[in-house]
């Protein structure tokens, strides 16, 4: 649907271009995707009043993406992979797994940055990935073929219902490539993918929403996005004592 | 069909750094110029302001300011009998797209080529034997330029990015605190260095009791307010952090946006042209010459634009994609060594040493794209090869560009990458370690180079650029050497331990290491060795240049950068006071 549309404000646009209006009040698709509107720009730099590119957070609650089973296994998964204590959050904690949803469920799931064009051979380690699948695809198909691998090989339901360190050993036969999965999945780059994610959530703005409070964020002492830190350049060893900050600014701040 | 538009005396084919550079002189010798460009406009108050640009998740990970590969990508391989595959994402190399292309999302990091570095076959075999230059396949060529010519050159750059350093050569003299492995520089930086934090200050007093020379990394990170030759204002920068991958929302890091644009897009006699990517350069039947460019723009329509003068400033894997794809100057064939276009392709050999204190806090988010003590002692032929076994070097740096956590979370030696073991060595180790990169050269080897796919094709139909490349083991002996010296200085540091990450196996297409990707392109002193002369002028169609990395006959241990401004000026001059009075041939082939 968003497709359609861009479509139909791009042939809009590209008739205002056209008629050669230097740098015309054009919104271009501020969205680092493909196929935002040509312009003839001359005459001046310019400036397109209300049309800053600012960030695509997350929205809404529960899953968008995953089903019921595929969210019991990334639920239970990411906790594994960042397991929750008193030194920091967890992932789950930290709302990772609403993190990977939604990022799946938008662009980056798609596969909006991949090549998914044929053909398809498996190739070599240094040839990176190599697969049809988008990310989504992938979590989709990774997901079934793992929980189809543990009721085969180690009794039980499903991943999510296996002891802790029954659900590590399996991470890492995925992660070593020694666990051979069904349905074209290769296990190392599913799971390359998953750790890489899940850090993603655990460290990124809470506006994607995972670092729930900022919580991965305070663990380590990192402040955030803040701006300036000239007079802190030359204080060597000191610690910098600001509390993290995010785009939408931080608790106590913005909120009342 | 394509419709024809008006002629204009010269078309820039991408707008980066070299896009920005040829626009401005040509625009103001007198030409009427139009530059096409891939990708969107982009500019600092709508794309990357303050209040956004610190964003690791969307910039660094989602790409959002580079290329999308998902409609044009490259194939890559190690080797000749391996089947070449897409590379189906960004990773070894980030490439650029839009206005300002990779000069938006770059460190700033600007270095100059050492003098012997431009007479790399020349000065390495007469110092170090025959043997030296050929061992391992390495197929090495001196430049056909030289330190000396460019020196002027450099200098344009530095003034229009308000490098902010310390000299180590004014014409002849050694300055202290300056590289004094550099070549001699007419002049001083235009700004002083920046100021350098914890970890660079601990690596320069390590580096210095051993017997190095520190200095601070040059840099196109505003030390101070500046503005430069072309009324182009900047401000200092504020050390947040966020400079490689990301757009500068402070006008504090030389781009393309803050120091040309703003001049350049006031001239009446320049227009620039987005979303609009150049399919071919089209040639008379005798293919001695450019008549224009073919491009079609995001919305499907085609265009033939006529000019006088073509100007390749796209990156180079476009630059060499589009010469092999309009078919100016002979493909070159591994086998039998013949040909030019595509030969000579190289890289960067990057490795580095992570360093853990137990008692100091370093606070690596206070960082800026070139924030380092460097050391030079290793780089090229600064210090004697004899009985080592390889040629070239690097630079070693203490550099903190940021503590962006998804990216830069170093943990120590057998730390598992997840799990409750790694989670506690992140939360001990972040405040608390950095890294000192070694930044190598890379040499050219028969089996490096550029071609056409034969089985992949872009959105357009054209055949994709295929890469076959690994390191050479003559890089790899470099390497392994020079990681041995960063390691001393980290050592040195006193620290609770180190972590050597050292360049062992083949290159590999998914880890970041650098986008200096050079070659196919190259330059040289006559037509069987190059593709253009050392005015980046084809020896084919002499109503042609090609600027950019791809002109390098191999890559030197520095960023490429500032040489890649210095070829584009010292061009440009030669279009100006020799070209455009007799069109033709610059240099008799």
């Amino acid at each position: 649907m968003a497709t359609k549309v861009n479509q139909q404000r791009r042939k809009l646009l590209i008739g205002s271009v056209a008629a050669g209006v230097a740098g015309a009040a054009v919104a271009s698709i501020h969205d680092g995707e493909l196929g935002a509107p040509p312009q003839t720009i001359r005459g001046a730099v310019p400036w397109k009043e209300g049309a800053a590119d600012s960030p695509p957070g997350a929205s809404g609650s529960g899953y968008r993406y995953f089903t019921a089973t595929e969210a019991e296994f990334i639920e239970a998964a990411v906790a594994r992979l960042i397991p929750n204590d008193s030194v920091g959050p967890g992932a789950v904690e930290a709302n990772v797994p609403f993190f990977l949803d939604r990022q799946l469920a938008g662009p980056y799931g798609r596969g909006d940055h991949y090549y998914l064009g044929g053909p398809w051979p498996k190739g070599t380690p240094e040839q990176g990935y190599q697969s049809r699948f988008s990310p989504a695809q992938l979590y989709r198909a990774a997901v079934a073929a793992v929980d189809k691998y543990v009721a085969a090989n180690l009794g039980a339901a499903a991943f999510a219902k296996l002891a802790a360190a029954d659900q590590d050993k399996t991470l890492k036969g995925l992660e070593s490539g020694d666990i051979k999965l069904e349905g074209g999945v290769d296990a190392k780059s599913f799971f390359t993918m998953l750790l890489q994610n899940t850090k993603e959530g655990y460290f990124s703005d809470p506006i994607y929403g995972g670092n729930k409070d900022m919580g991965a964020w305070k663990m380590i002492g990192f402040p955030g996005a803040h701006y300036n830190y000239k007079d802190w350049v030359s204080r060597h060893g000191e610690p910098v004592p600001f509390p993290p900050v995010g785009f939408k600014g931080r608790p106590g701040w913005t909120e009342g | 069909m394509a419709t024809t538009l008006q002629p204009v005396d010269a078309v820039l084919v991408g707008f980066g750094w070299t896009g920005a550079i040829m626009g401005q002189q040509l625009c103001d010798a007198g030409l009427n110029v139009v530059a096409l460009e891939r990708g969107p406009w982009r500019d600092t108050p709508t794309d990357f302001a303050t209040g956004f640009a610190q964003d690791e998740l969307r910039y660094m990970w989602r790409h959002h300011l580079f290329q999308n590969v998902s409609d044009d990508t490259i194939t890559i391989r190690n080797k000749i009998d391996q089947e070449a595959l897409p590379m189906r994402r960004l990773g070894s190399f980030l490439l650029g797209t839009g206005v300002g292309s990779g000069g938006v999302h770059w460190n700033g990091q600007i270095w100059r080529f050492l003098p012997t570095d431009f007479l790399t076959k020349s000065h390495n075999e007469k110092r170090y034997g025959k043997k030296a230059v050929s061992d391992y396949d390495m197929t090495l060529q001196d430049w056909g330029v030289t330190y000396d010519e460019l020196e002027p050159h450099y200098d344009q750059f530095d003034k229009l990015c308000g490098t902010s350093g310390k000299a180590g050569n004014i014409r002849g003299r050694i300055q202290p605190g300056g590289n004094p492995f550099e070549g001699p520089r007419a002049n001083e930086f235009p700004n002083p260095p920046m100021a350098q934090t914890y970890g660079p200050t601990l690596f320069g007093k390590a580096a210095a009791e051993l017997g190095r020379h520190p200095f601070p990394h040059p840099t196109g990170n505003m030390s101070q307010a500046y503005t430069n030759p072309l009324g182009a204002q900047m401000g200092a920068c504020t050390y947040c952090g966020f400079c490689e991958k990301f757009g500068c929302g402070n006008y504090s890091k030389a781009s393309p946006q803050t120091t040309v644009l703003p001049y350049l897009l006031q001239k009446s006699n320049f227009t620039l042209k987005t979303e609009s990517e150049v399919l071919r350069v089209d040639l008379t039947p005798d293919k001695k010459r450019a008549t224009g460019v073919t491009y079609v723009n995001s919305a499907g329509e085609e265009f033939f634009q006529p000019a006088e003068m073509v100007i390749l400033s796209a990156f180079v894997l476009q630059n060499v994609r589009l010469l092999l794809l309009s078919g100016i100057g002979k493909p070159y064939d591994p086998k039998s060594g013949e040909g030019v276009v595509g030969k000579h392709y190289a890289y960067q050999t990057m490795s580095s040493v992570n360093v853990f204190f137990d008692d100091k806090i370093l606070n690596p988010f206070i960082g800026a794209g070139a924030l380092a003590t460097v050391i030079d002692d290793f780089n090229g032929d600064n210090f004697d090869h004899g009985g080592l076994g390889f040629i070239g070097g690097a630079y070693i740096a203490g550099m903190i560009t940021g503590g962006r956590p998804i990216e830069m979370i170093y943990t120590p030696q057998g730390v598992p990458s997840w799990g409750m073991e790694w989670k506690h060595a992140a939360a001990k180790n972040y405040l608390r370690s950095f890294s000192l990169s070694v930044h190598g050269s890379c040499m050219s080897a028969r089996g490096n180079y550029l071609d056409l796919d034969p089985t992949y094709r872009d959105v357009h139909g054209r055949p994709m650029l295929r890469m076959t490349f690994d390191f050479t083991q003559n890089d790899h002996k470099m390497s392994d050497y020079l990681t041995d010296r960063a390691a001393e200085i980290a050592k040195a540091m006193n620290p609770r331990e180190i972590k050597p990450n050292r360049r062992s196996g083949s290159w590999s297409v998914t880890p970041y290491q650098t986008t200096h990707n050079t070659g196919g392109a190259i330059m040289g002193d006559n037509p069987k060795n190059s593709v253009v002369n050392k005015y980046l002028q084809s020896w084919d169609v002499p109503n042609l240049f090609s600027m950019g990395s791809g002109a390098f006959p191999q890559n030197a241990g520095y960023n490429p950068t500032g040489t890649v401004a210095a070829l584009a000026y010292h061009a440009a001059d030669a279009i100006k006071s020799q070209y455009l009075k007799a069109p033709g041939p610059l240099v008799r082939a």
